[in-house]
């Protein structure tokens, strides 16, 4: 772990064949490269070193083996996420602040470069930096069995007066638009968070409006389900699930059951490409007049329910480097020239379905020598938030079985909720 | 309390706030104080502290420590007072000490045996974290004296009740076969390691597979590698455990299971049954692991079959979706789908959109994205893929832009029907006059040309345009060539040339031999009014020029056209064949390796692990297994296309499969030809050399009278060949031949190769009158051992025996010693081959090698030299830029130059003998009179050893560049006594 300065905060060896110097390779040849570095992956002197950055601090593994490289990336990430969770923000400060937690950390993370358990909920049972004092036999036993255990998520004994679970699902809706108004290439990636606070090891069974799924179902009872016709389910692309599902079940039975951890976790996440409901259409027009004048029209389209409301919705209009000013008019929202960023920003707080807005602008250039760099159009991109699936993912059940305590499916308090939010939104001009 | 952290949670959606943050942050650990001290004298106070009767205060000291060892400061000397905490019964400062010791133990080994007993101890305490903890320390100190202590602890550890300790004892193995493999096999871990694999607890098992793996990829005896092979029972239990590890148990298990191939195409079939659940993994490891197998078994399933269809439909999605992960994973993502497009193209080919660059992926994504963009394009999607690769021209990013414009050059190639499209659009490009783009579109548009002539050549004149603006070689090459090609369309091709010419000292090599093949097309299609072009660029090349290349192809030219300008047309505007699509494709074998290590480094790279890893494992290489060969009969030709590396099936773990293409060995086997000694190799060198020589002779004769008369120039000096160099001249033209060839005919026959002579081993009167004279030999990759014993006893010798002690390069019989009874005064030669399979242990003298000869007397010890260049394998060449690669990846403190003294050798002779002796010449220089000879070399457990052999006037100066300094006296040696022998 370095930060920004090249300077080593965090350094733990865990092969002999990494020497001290490998610290300094990666500072001269990455960190301080004359040129920036064009791979996360490096070789210097048959040594590779596999970085990620965050903030101002790089994260670093070395290695001399042919070893797993998406290994290696999915395990930084990890680190950076237990870290998150126990103090905070990945920033200089904090590390250097709780460096020994670190230390001590990393001595369970990863044991002669094999990652062992990265699972933040059991590492807080035994790593609390209170320091484990006066723990009995029965107590260490249990920290050892859950560690390595088969359910390693989730410890035994949990009790709650409420059973309550929450489900989110996220959406953000990717898009790429040409110019023309031609989708080139639009997807949704779905996340189904989910919040349990549930007594002892419940288990749980889930369905979705999933095309494999639902048909599969019918077919398994196709008498009771005789004429059930409606659509509306959805064909998933791909999804991936939490360690907790029991994949090999949804292999040959399409159902999803688990046993969650308590708290928060991201149960599934999907990919859809088929059927998306864009929910906004950005049309521009940009016209040049002259070499120190451009004149741009942006519209912008809600296209959903009326009922229903859009929030958080920004759109970015880039602007060439040599910009000098902006006149803006919208009809709706606020919008502003960012030099900064070289963009103007119009901001609308609410939206509601079916609208459709205009923003125009006047942007005056200076004379561009023939030393400006050439402006390259960057994409107009657009934020926002609306409140359903753009793909149309619908939850159909969430049942909750728990054999041992009495407590029934009923009982537990559910809650369910859909946001679609802008993923990298964008519309070439 | 954690229902209150619920509800605060539950609001903010996706906004983690552990409690734990609040403790950390009000609760004053402020460690970053421990960062600031770098007072002096701060030392001497640490140590008062580390001593210090109260236990916070050694606690403080100690952060203090690990803190000054985190910045790279030496705090090596305050290990006593830092072991001394050890005993302290807080877990914290345990393992802060710990932390200490695996970092200095090494610089103190003496000291640190102090550390032993409390680790031993705490192998032993009741609470398993502290015994785990100890377990993991104690591996990680590599220190002799420790490491022998620390077999008890690991068998009571590996089998204690606890699983946290067991599943850390067992990495612990794997720990302690990298300090001392031999220790590992002797005392019986591998078997208890094997024995984990069954444990109740799926991270144990995990752990021991991570373990075996390792382990098994260096194992030093066969009966250890062996039981360290997968057999598909084991697979089979390791599936089943699949589901309850953990991700990364996954992987482990996952990368094991690649290492199996299953007897049997059902066999395989279930296999990817299993393995199919994976890709829907969260963690984009395992989905990569089982996409590995998953490739891996496909190829021992009968193509074209329902179930291959439908197992790669069901790939296309999870690769689809680890695109939407974090950039470095992406990265790795795209690297691997690379592999998996060129390997299996039909996995991908709808998913054409998802490739597609997005404005703000980092460069790293955008490029490899580009590079699948063209791999994927067919004719069916080309328009859409031409017109975003239009767009990524415009921007800023300059390689990024070169590679695109690159890419609509080889849609043109790969898809007809677009052609005239790809090269209007590189036209508007052209239009832009932004420089590079300019250069890159010239470039592609030869390429164009090349694929399809005299169809676009309306273009010729807005690239004769932009003529000035060229400045990168490869493009002012590319559009020499154009001109030349077109020479008779381009008026003023003449005139463009010219100026070319004006700097021609200045080119590279690549644009200067472009422009003098272009002169000569465009003489030879205009002979009128271009013949003092031709001259003067003829004689820029042969008189002016250093570059070999460039000469003999001035030479050449000048002879053709002097002889025979009818034949110089026939060579020179011959037909060129067309070029073929798909050229940057991954070498067959190589791709077949390179999908073996899918998700792994060498993937990412494209290079096989040999190429970047040091030592034993490196040597072995993975293939893709093949089908059973009834199956290949049954299935019939269909299936040729489909199959990569044709393995022999009885060990098609390991095919050896050859990835450095042939040409290398092709050389080397020519010069084998005459090196191999007898009379009849060099025969038919010289057969084969004898119909070159006379024909070249001829053209000389031609070219004195020929040149002056077809070029209707005779005369003036500067239009002969010039004489005054003899070496190269025209008039010494045979002589200088003789001399190319002389190296090949006339010497090798003579000096065929290097044997030593015979050393005394065993005098007579240490062996109770056995005499032992002997030699080490390598014949033909066999290395062997001559013995010539003598009986100088009284009474007849018999029931010889020989035996090897452990030595540095594992050498050992390969078969028992085959001696007759020997009667006095009788003497006997026997020739006995070795294997370097053996016990490896380093020596002193690293060549020593101790060797035990018994006979009917008694048992006879003596120990010999082995002549390290019997131990160069056949394989040690290697191609000009791995050289160089691997010349400058060495730096330059590990070489070591001696001089080796004066010698009546010529460089080619020189090398033929080296070669001889499995020492390659890669390459050659002469500079000034000084030969450089650059040779390399690989000992038999894959030590390269590169050489740079320089010439100077009979004098040899020997500079070598390896990993391991401690061969180098044995390879000076080794050329000092090749040197001698035969001068």
């Amino acid at each position: 772990v370095y930060n920004h300065k090249g300077e080593v905060l965090i350094s733990r060896v865990y092969r002999d064949d990494i020497g001290r110097n490998a610290v300094d390779a990666f500072r001269v040849n990455v960190i301080h490269a004359r040129q920036q570095v064009r791979s996360p992956v490096n070789m210097i002197a048959r040594t590779s070193f596999f970085h990620v950055k965050r903030s101002n601090i790089w994260l670093c593994a070395v290695s001399k083996k042919n070893l797993n490289a998406a290994l290696v990336f999915q395990f930084l990430y990890k680190m950076l996420e237990v870290m998150g969770s126990y103090f905070g923000k990945i920033n200089e400060e904090n590390i250097k602040n709780n460096f020994v937690l670190i230390y001590e950390l990393l001595d369970e993370l990863l044991d002669y470069g094999y990652p062992q358990n990265t699972d933040t909920g059991v590492l807080k049972t035994f790593i609390t930096q209170q320091g484990v004092k006066s723990q009995t036999k029965e107590e260490t036993t249990k920290i050892t069995n859950q560690v390595t255990g088969q359910i390693a998520w989730r410890r035994e004994g949990i009790k709650y007066r409420r059973n309550e679970l929450f489900l989110d699902v996220v959406e953000s809706v990717n898009l790429l638009m040409s110019p023309q108004g031609q989708v080139l290439s639009a997807h949704v990636s779905g996340r189904v968070l989910m919040k349990s606070y549930l007594s002892g090891m419940p288990e749980c069974k889930f369905g979705i409006n999933d095309k494999v799924i639902v048909e599969s179902r019918r077919a398994a009872d196709s008498s009771s389900a005789a004429g059930a016709t409606k659509s509306g389910h959805i064909a998933i692309d791909d999804c991936q699930f939490h360690q907790c599902v029991k994949l090999s079940k949804f292999d040959t039975e399409h159902a999803i059951s688990f046993i969650p951890p308590d708290g928060e976790f991201e149960l599934m996440r999907y990919r859809n490409t088929k059927d998306i409901s864009l929910p906004f259409r950005v049309i521009p027009l940009v016209r040049e007049i002259g070499r120190t004048k451009m004149e741009v029209k942006v519209v912008v389209k809600s296209n959903f329910k009326p009922s229903l409301l859009a929030q958080k919705v920004e759109v970015r209009i880039p602007t060439p480097l040599n910009t000098s000013g902006v006149q803006v008019i919208c009809m709706k929202g606020k919008a502003r020239y960012k030099a900064s960023d070289n963009a103007i920003v119009w901001k609308i707080k609410r939206m509601g379905g079916m609208k459709e807005w205009q923003l125009s602008a006047e942007i005056d250039l200076l004379n561009a020598t023939d030393k400006a760099k050439k402006w390259t159009r960057p994409p107009i991109s657009m934020n926002f938030e609306v409140p359903f699936a753009a793909s149309g993912f619908k939850v159909r059940y969430l049942k909750v079985f728990e054999s041992k305590l009495n407590y029934s499916d009923h009982d537990v308090i559910k809650w369910v909720r859909y946001i679609g939010k802008s993923g990298l939104y964008e519309t070439r001009c | 309390k954690m229902q209150g952290v619920a509800a605060s949670v539950s609001d903010t959606l996706g906004n983690i706030r552990p409690w734990l943050h609040k403790v950390t942050t009000q609760s004053k650990m402020t460690d970053s104080k421990y960062f600031t001290t770098t007072r002096k004298g701060e030392i001497f106070e640490l140590k008062a502290e580390l001593n210090s009767d109260r236990k916070d205060k050694r606690k403080e000291a100690v952060k203090k420590v690990i803190a000054s060892m985190t910045v790279g400061k030496d705090v090596s000397t305050l290990f006593p007072d830092v072991v001394n905490c050890m005993q302290a019964d807080n877990l914290e400062l345990k393992k802060l000490v710990y932390l200490y010791l695996m970092n200095y133990a090494k610089t103190q080994p003496d000291k640190a045996i102090m550390a032993v007993n409390t680790f031993v101890r705490d192998c032993e305490d009741p609470n398993p974290l502290i015994r785990a903890l100890a377990v993991r320390t104690i591996g990680c100190i590599r220190v002799d004296e420790i490491t022998a202590y620390l077999c008890d602890p690991l068998r009571k550890c590996l089998k204690d009740e606890d699983p946290y300790v067991r599943k850390t004892a067992a990495v612990c193995v794997a720990k302690l076969h990298d300090i001392d493999p031999l220790l590992v096999e002797e005392q019986g871990f591998l078997d208890m390691l094997k024995d984990l694999l069954a444990d109740s607890n799926p991270m144990v098992v995990a752990n021991a597979v991570a373990a075996m793996t390792e382990i098994g990829e260096s194992a030093q005896t066969e009966a250890a590698a062996r039981m360290l092979t997968w057999s598909g029972h084991l697979v089979n239990k390791l599936l089943t455990a699949l589901n309850e590890c953990t991700e990364w148990g996954q992987v482990f298990i996952l990368d094991a299971v690649a290492n199996y191939t299953p007897s049997e195409e059902n066999e395989a079939q279930s296999m990817i049954e299993r393995v199919c659940p994976r890709l829907a993994h969260a963690n984009a490891a395992v989905v990569l692991s089982a996409v590995k197998v998953i490739m891996k078994l496909l190829e021992l399933l009968t193509p074209g079959s329902d179930f291959v269809q439908s197992t790669v439909k069901k790939l296309s999605a999870p690769l689809v979706t680890l695109l939407s992960s974090e950039h470095e994973i992406q990265y790795v993502a795209l690297r691997n789908i690379n592999l998996i497009v060129q390997k299996r193209p039909e996995i991908l080919k709808h998913e054409l959109k998802v490739f597609f660059v997005k404005y703000n992926d980092p460069i790293y994504v955008k490029l490899e994205k580009l590079d699948i963009l063209i791999r994927l394009t067919s004719a069916a999607n080309i328009a859409n893929v031409l017109a975003e690769l239009k767009e990524y021209a415009t921007e800023v990013d300059v390689d990024f832009v070169r590679k695109a414009v690159r890419a609509i050059g080889r849609c043109a190639i790969k898809v007809e029907s677009a052609a005239e499209r790809c090269v209007s659009t590189l036209l508007d490009l052209i239009q832009t006059k932004v420089n590079y783009v300019v250069q890159e579109a010239i470039v592609v548009i030869k390429d164009i040309f090349r694929k399809y002539p005299n169809k676009y050549e309306s273009v010729i004149g807005t690239l004769c345009e932009n003529l000035d603006t060229l400045d990168e070689p490869e493009a002012r090459a590319s559009m020499i060539w154009i001109i030349g090609e077109y020479a008779e369309r381009i008026d003023n091709a003449d005139e463009l040339l010219e100026s070319f010419l004006d700097g021609f000292a200045d080119e590279q090599t690549s644009v200067q031999l472009q422009l003098l093949t272009a002169v000569v097309k465009l003489f030879l299609k205009r002979p009128t009014d271009t013949q003092e072009l031709v001259q003067r660029v003829l004689s820029l090349a042969t008189q002016e020029a250093d570059n070999p290349d460039l000469r003999d192809r001035g030479y050449i030219y000048w002879r053709l056209l002097s002889t025979d300008p009818a034949a110089a047309k026939q060579v020179v505007l011959a037909e060129k064949p067309l070029i073929s699509e798909e050229t940057d494709l991954l070498e067959p074998s190589l791709l077949g390796e390179l999908v073996c290590h899918i998700g792994s480094l060498a993937s990412v790279y494209h290079r096989p692990p040999s190429a970047f890893v040091d030592g034993r494992v490196a040597a072995q290489r993975k293939g893709l297994p093949s089908r059973a060969p009834t199956l290949a009969e049954a299935t019939g030709a269909a299936d040729a296309g489909a199959e990569v590396v044709p393995t022999d099936n009885a060990q098609n773990a390991k095919p050896a499969v050859s990835v450095i293409p042939t040409q290398d060995s092709l050389i080397g086997d020519l010069l084998d030809i005459d090196m191999s000694g007898g009379g009849g190799g060099s025969g038919i060198t010289q057969q084969s050399a004898a119909p070159a020589v006379p024909s070249q002779s001829n053209a000389m004769d031609l070219l004195g009278d020929g040149l002056d008369s077809l070029l209707g120039l005779g005369g003036p000096a500067p239009q002969q060949p010039p004489q005054q160099q003899p070496a190269v001249g025209g008039g010494s033209g045979v002589d200088a031949l003789a001399d190319i060839f002389g190296g090949l005919s006339a010497t090798p026959s003579a000096q065929a190769g290097f044997t030593p002579q015979l050393e005394s081993w065993l005098p007579a009167q240490r062996g109770k009158g056995m005499q032992i004279d002997g030699r080490f030999l390598r014949r033909g990759a066999q290395l062997q051992m001559e013995l010539q014993v003598r009986n100088n006893a009284m009474q007849q010798l018999s029931g010889f025996a020989i035996q090897f002690n452990k030595n540095s390069f594992g050498l050992a019989p390969a078969q028992p010693l085959s001696l007759n009874p020997l009667a006095p005064m009788q003497t006997a030669t026997t020739l006995l081959p070795l294997h370097t399979k053996g016990q490896v242990q380093k020596m002193e003298p690293l060549l020593n090698l101790q060797v035990a000869v018994k006979n009917n007397i008694d048992v006879f010890y003596f120990s010999c030299l082995v002549p390290i260049h019997v131990l160069f394998t056949e394989e040690g060449g290697m191609d000009k830029r791995v050289f160089l690669s691997t010349w400058k990846d060495i730096p330059a403190d590990s070489e070591s130059q001696t001089s080796l003294g004066s010698y009546s050798h010529s460089p080619d002779s020189v090398s033929n003998l080296l070669q001889s002796c499995n020492v390659f010449t890669i390459a050659r220089r002469s500079v000034d009179g000084i030969e450089m000879l650059y040779q390399s070399m690989k000992l038999c457990n894959g030590i390269l050893v590169l050489a740079e052999l320089k010439i100077s006037g009979g004098a040899f100066t020997l500079s070598l560049k390896s990993r391991h300094a401690e061969v180098y006296s044995g390879v000076q040696e080794s050329y000092l006594k090749i040197l001698k022998s035969s001068n």
